[in-house]
C-alpha cells in the first residue's frame, strides 16, 4: 500500500524510577497517549501541574482512524496552543451533501455564522494529529511521555493508586495520587476494575478505504444512500490532506471481514465509486462494526475515564474524539484545583455528571443516525426510505434524513456546578453552555473571545460606553487576586483604552450573550457559562464562584 | 397542549373513506405500505405536534399486539 505518512518510532527511555528500582507518588498518571490522553497531559502542563503518560505502543495512530474533528475539540486544542497547526495542515469544512441513488436530497451548513475563530469541521488523519499533540507534549517539562510502558494492574488505596507497568525492562510499580484511564474503547483498565461496558451492538459491517488520488472533488462531506455504484447500501466520502480521500461503504452484517479488507475486493468499489479511469492508491483499508457503549460513570475512586474508555459510539456524527476531548477539557481544571487543595473532592463528581450527560447525548444521536442508516426491520427501511424520497420535494422531510449529526458540545444544562439565571436573557448562553466566540480587540489587537477564556475562571463585565464602576473594579481586582485562577474583562462597545478592555468591535458579544450595560457572565475553565447577571452583584458573584469549584 | 380528536370531524366520512381506498388502487401490498409510510409522513408534519402523534400510535396500537 501506498503511504503519505511516514510514522515516527518514538524510543522507550527507561524511567529513573525504574532503573533505580524506587518508587514515585505522581500527581496524575494518564494512560493512553492517543487525542485524549496527550489533550488532558497537554492542559495539567499549562496549569502547572506534572503528569506522566503511559503509552502501550510506540508510535502515534496507525491507520486514518477519527478523521472529523469538530469545532468545540479544535477550541480545546486552540487554547492549548496546538490548534492552529491542525486547522493549517487539515481540510476545512462546513458543507454536508446527502444524496440518494444519484440524486441530491439536500445539503446543510455546519456553521452558518460569521465571525468564529474556528471552523466548524476540519478533516485531519489521526497519525497527523497526534503527531502535532507529542510534538508539543514534548517541549514540557512537565509532561513525561513514556512509550512502551503497558499498565498490566492497576490497584486501588485509599490515597492513591498502584500501577504495574510493563515495559522492555521489565514490570515496575508506578504510583500515583489519580489516574485518568485514556486508554480506548478496549480500555485494559476498565477490565481490571471489572467494569461493565453497556449499550448496544450494531448488526452492521463498514468498509473503510484511504485512497490517494488527484480529484477535483470538493471539500465537503458527501453521504449516499443507495448509490448507483454501492446499490442498496450507504457510502461516504471525505477529504484529507495529502490528497488522501476517506472512503466508506455499507457492507451489511453477513459480510466476511477478511474478505473484504482484501485489495481484489476493495479494488472494484472503488472504482465503481470513482470511476475504472480514476488512478487511485490504497493508503489504509479496514472494515469495523459498531456499538454505542458506555461506563454508568466515569469517576470510579481515584481512576477517571475519558474518552473511549468511558463511552464509545457509531462513527456517524463524529461524536467520538470530538466527546473524548471535551471530557478531558473538563476534568483538568477540576482535579488541578483538587491537587492544589482549592476545591473538594467531590468536584470530580460533577466530571462525571456532566460528561456522562454528555455521552447520553452523543448515543442518542449516534444511534439514532445509525437507525437511520441501518434500519432494524422492515418498517423502518419503508419510512427511511419514505423521507428519502419525500424530501427531494418536501422541506420537512430534509430534517427527517439522518446521515449523522455531526458534533456539537454538550450544554450543562441540569450541571450542580450552574447557578439557576435570576435574570431574564435571550440566546443559547444559558447556564452550563460552551461559550460561544466572537471577534474582539484586545491591547489593541483584533482576536477571540475564545483566546480571552485561557483556562481560568473569566468574569466579563458589559461596560458599555460607561466606566467600569469603581467598586466594581474593586470586587473584581480583589477576586482576581484570590485563591482561585480567575481574570476578569471589561466589554466595551468601542476601544476607551481601559485596563483588561475586551472590544466588542462587530457587536457579536452584546448579540450573542445578549449583553446590556451592567451584564455580568462567569464562564468556567473550560469555557461553559456558570452564571450570568444584569448587574453586578459581589456576593452572588462570589457565591456562583464558590458553587462551580464544588464549594 | 394539543390533544388527539377522535371525535368525527369530516363533513362527508364516506368520500373520506373512499379517498383512502382508491388512493391504494391497483397497488401490491408492498407499494401500498410504501404509500401509507409516505402519507403518514406527511400528515404527522402537517399535525405538527409529536404529543398529538404519540397519543395516536397509542390509540392506533390497541389491540395490535
Amino acid at each position: 500500500m501506498h503511504a503519505t505518512f511516514s510514522y515516527p518510532k518514538y524510543s522507550f527511555i527507561p524511567s529513573d524510577e525504574q532503573r533505580t528500582g524506587t518508587i514515585r507518588r505522581h500527581p496524575v498518571v494518564v494512560i493512553g497517549a492517543g487525542p485524549v490522553g496527550l489533550t488532558a497531559a497537554l492542559d495539567f502542563a499549562r496549569k502547572g501541574v506534572p503528569v506522566v503518560v503511559l503509552d502501550a505502543e510506540d508510535t502515534v495512530s496507525v491507520g486514518s482512524r477519527a478523521v472529523c474533528y469538530a469545532k468545540r475539540a479544535l477550541e480545546v486544542w486552540d487554547r492549548l496552543g496546538v490548534g492552529r497547526r491542525m486547522i493549517d495542515k487539515g481540510v476545512v469544512w462546513k458543507i454536508g451533501k446527502v444524496f440518494n441513488g444519484d440524486r441530491m436530497v439536500y445539503q446543510f451548513d455546519l456553521l452558518p455564522e460569521p465571525d468564529h475563530k474556528i471552523p466548524a469541521f476540519i478533516n485531519l488523519q489521526q497519525y497527523h494529529l497526534e503527531d502535532f499533540l507529542v510534538t508539543e507534549a514534548l517541549k514540557s517539562d512537565l509532561i513525561d511521555l513514556r512509550w512502551l510502558s503497558r499498565v498490566v494492574s492497576a490497584r486501588q488505596e485509599a490515597d492513591h493508586v498502584v500501577l504495574q507497568v510493563e515495559t522492555p525492562d521489565g514490570v515496575h510499580a508506578v504510583e500515583a495520587d489519580w489516574v485518568i484511564a485514556c486508554d480506548g474503547a478496549k480500555s485494559s483498565v476498565r477490565k481490571m476494575l471489572g467494569l461493565e461496558f453497556q449499550g448496544e451492538v450494531f448488526k452492521d459491517r463498514f468498509l473503510i478505504a484511504d485512497v490517494v488520488m488527484k480529484a477535483d472533488f470538493p471539500a465537503e462531506r458527501w453521504f449516499w444512500f443507495d448509490p448507483p455504484f454501492h446499490r442498496k447500501q450507504s457510502a461516504l466520502l471525505h477529504m484529507q490532506p495529502d490528497n488522501v480521500w476517506r472512503l466508506d461503504f455499507q457492507l451489511g452484517w453477513d459480510a466476511d471481514p477478511e474478505e473484504e479488507k482484501r485489495p481484489e475486493r476493495v479494488i472494484p468499489r472503488v472504482q465503481a465509486m470513482l470511476g475504472a479511469d480514476t488512478p487511485f492508491e490504497l493508503e489504509w483499508v479496514s472494515v469495523y462494526t459498531f456499538q454505542c457503549r458506555r461506563l454508568e460513570r466515569f469517576r470510579h475512586g481515584r481512576i477517571l475515564f475519558a474518552g473511549d474508555s468511558a463511552h464509545q459510539v457509531s462513527p456517524f456524527g463524529a461524536r467520538g474524539a470530538n466527546s473524548g476531548v471535551p471530557d478531558a477539557d473538563n476534568l483538568v481544571w477540576k482535579l488541578a484545583l483538587v491537587l492544589d487543595g482549592k476545591a473538594p473532592e467531590w468536584l470530580l463528581d460533577s466530571y462525571s455528571d456532566e460528561r456522562v450527560a454528555a455521552a447520553r447525548e452523543n448515543i442518542l444521536n449516534s444511534t439514532r443516525s445509525t437507525d437511520f442508516i441501518t434500519p432494524k426491520s422492515e418498517m423502518s427501511r419503508i419510512f427511511r426510505d419514505a423521507v428519502l424520497e419525500l424530501a427531494v420535494d418536501h422541506p420537512f422531510a430534509r430534517a427527517l434524513v439522518n446521515s449523522g449529526r455531526l458534533s456539537t458540545p454538550t450544554t450543562y444544562t441540569d450541571s450542580p456546578l450552574n447557578t439557576p439565571d435570576g435574570d431574564a436573557f435571550a440566546g443559547r448562553m444559558v447556564p452550563g453552555a460552551p461559550a460561544t466566540d466572537a471577534p474582539v480587540e484586545r491591547d489593541g489587537q483584533p482576536g477571540w473571545l475564545m483566546e480571552a477564556l485561557d483556562g481560568r475562571f473569566t468574569v466579563l463585565y458589559a461596560a458599555g460606553d460607561g466606566a467600569v464602576p469603581a467598586e466594581v473594579a474593586e470586587a473584581l481586582d480583589a477576586l482576581a487576586a484570590g485563591p482561585l485562577p480567575l481574570v476578569w474583562y471589561a466589554v466595551t462597545g468601542r476601544r476607551r483604552g481601559i485596563a483588561g478592555e475586551l472590544v466588542d468591535c462587530a457587536g457579536r458579544l452584546r448579540e450573542r450573550y445578549d449583553l446590556t450595560p451592567g451584564s455580568v457572565y462567569l464562564i468556567r475553565p473550560d469555557q461553559h457559562v456558570a452564571a450570568r447577571w444584569r448587574r453586578f452583584d459581589d456576593a452572588a458573584l462570589s457565591a456562583a464562584l464558590n458553587r462551580a469549584v464544588g464549594r | 397542549m394539543a390533544k388527539l380528536m377522535t371525535e368525527q370531524r369530516f363533513a362527508s366520512p364516506d368520500d373520506v373513506y373512499q379517498l383512502l381506498i382508491d388512493g391504494h388502487r391497483e397497488l401490491t401490498p408492498d407499494q401500498s405500505t410504501r404509500l401509507n409510510a409516505k402519507l403518514i409522513l406527511l400528515l404527522a408534519n402537517h399535525i405538527g405536534d409529536a404529543e398529538v402523534l404519540a397519543e395516536a400510535l397509542r390509540v392506533a396500537r390497541q389491540g395490535v399486539d
